[in-house]
């Protein structure tokens, strides 16, 4: 390869292993991802200051850089740095639209508002993350306070995996919730990252056909 | 409640050494000694407002307090609001007897297509420790439910909650509705929730936004006063 990265993807950590993976399959060498910590989906207000200071960091390294986070409960403050900054991020407001597709999750949410979605990285990380991150590791009892008014469990899954699968199960039970998994493949993050990883002046039309994710 | 490994004996504290335990109970979220504590206060004539103002909404503050300094966390909060609940199950029909001060009517909920309410339930809590009357209307409340309880209940407050990004711009659609209808200016609206801003409830036309219970409380207050000053008739020479 050995050509210096030209574009730079800044994301948050849940993203790191889909956008490396969708990388690699593409041989995109010229893009380049820097994440920032994923246990902030916790605590949103963190997000958009740090990551205007990345951007700030990284400006006049790479031709361009992106950012990969929905608005990830923000309250718009995130779609502020990056006006601000000049910036553009994936649209959405969380991976989890991002990843079934717009219509697909608004179809989902329309048809149970009561629905809590896992990814790849939820289910993987779900002792710390939401388990140990909520406090119900110290404190089961709260279980209720906190998913009473849900009614089931979405694994939205970006790959097969059979021991995912099985472990998403295990935590919609634990959670007191029904099950139901979908495949979503990568979604809509690949095809953002097929535009990110074109040349600039190239960046006018349909980058579907060449993407591998 | 435990004191170096003993139980402690709540009556045999002092009137004031017992509302200082029951406030670090409340902080540990304690919720059988907050109803012991409560019972005892009764029990010694304390009249409920006093048990509800002195015990319970002033170690809730404190709480809140730590909560917004960063010191406790959601479950921690969650915890001492599930005791404070306790309490105020007791009290509650009591305070309705002993004609406790009144000060205002609200209507809360979450908006349509959202669950979440652990928010909006602790405020509505503080605003019923603070004397408001308090008609929660639970979640996912399309604009007709808030008309509805707007109506039914005739609130000085409207208070509205979310959670999510996707579902905070709802609240002005319920804002738009209160105005097509010459009702807006009959109600306080205050919003809360997460993702919430006070930019983003001056763009929609609340009155104001609130960051946690405690501020919710404060600016009920400060302005049902307002609107009380503005409501009585100039004072004549």
């Amino acid at each position: 390869m050995g050509r210096a990265p030209r574009t730079l993807l800044i994301a948050c950590g849940a993203l790191a292993w889909e956008i490396t993976d969708v990388i690699r399959l593409n041989g995109w060498s010229h893009l380049a991802v820097q994440c920032l910590p994923a246990h902030w989906h916790n605590t949103p207000d963190k997000i958009p200051e740090a990551v205007r200071a990345k951007i700030r960091e990284n400006r006049g390294r790479f031709e361009r850089i992106v950012v990969v986070y929905g608005d990830c409960g923000t309250g718009g403050l995130l779609d502020r740095v990056l006006t601000e900054e000049g910036i553009e991020r994936i649209d959405g407001p969380h991976c989890y639209q991002f990843f079934a597709g717009r219509e697909a999750f608004e179809a989902l949410h329309d048809a149970e508002p009561g629905t809590f979605y896992l990814t790849d990285y939820l289910v993987k990380h779900f002792d710390r993350l939401i388990i140990a991150g909520l406090g119900l590791d110290r404190y089961p009892q709260l279980r209720d306070d906190y998913f009473g008014n849900y009614r089931r469990l979405i694994y939205l899954a970006q790959v097969d995996d059979p021991a995912l699968d099985t472990a998403a199960e295990a935590a919609a039970q634990r959670l007191g919730l029904a099950y139901e998994r979908r495949f979503t493949g990568y979604g809509e993050l690949g095809t953002f990252m097929a535009r990110a990883a074109r040349p600039m002046e190239a960046d006018d039309g349909d980058a579907d056909g060449r993407l591998l994710a | 409640m435990a004191d170096n490994g003993q139980d402690l004996d709540l009556n045999a504290l002092s009137d004031d050494d017992l509302v200082q335990q029951m406030h670090e109970d409340l902080y540990d979220g304690l919720a059988e000694e907050i109803e012991q504590g409560t019972h005892i206060l009764l029990g010694r004539k304390w009249t409920p407002y006093d048990v509800l103002t002195k015990a319970l909404v002033e170690g809730m503050r404190i709480v809140g307090i730590d909560f917004r300094d960063g010191i406790l966390f959601v479950p921690e909060v969650l915890l001492a609001a599930n005791a404070m609940k306790a309490g105020m199950a007791i009290l509650r029909p009591l305070l309705a007897e002993t004609g406790a001060p009144r000060m205002g009517k609200m209507v809360i909920g979450t908006v349509k297509g959202d669950i979440h309410d652990i928010g909006k339930n602790l405020v509505a809590m503080m605003m019923e420790g603070a004397g408001f009357d308090v008609i929660n209307i639970g979640i996912n409340n399309d604009v007709d439910k808030y008309l509805g309880a707007l109506e039914e209940h005739q609130p000085d407050i409207l208070g509205m909650s979310a959670l999510l990004t996707t579902t905070m711009p709802y609240m002005k659609v319920v804002i738009d509705t209160l105005k097509q209808k010459g009702l807006r200016d009959d109600y306080i609206v205050l919003v809360g929730g997460a993702p919430l801003n006070e930019a983003f409830a001056e763009a929609i036309g609340a009155d104001a936004y609130c960051r946690d219970a405690a501020v919710a409380v404060e600016t009920a207050k400060q302005m049902i006063a307002e609107r009380w000053r503005s409501n009585q008739p100039p004072a004549t020479a």
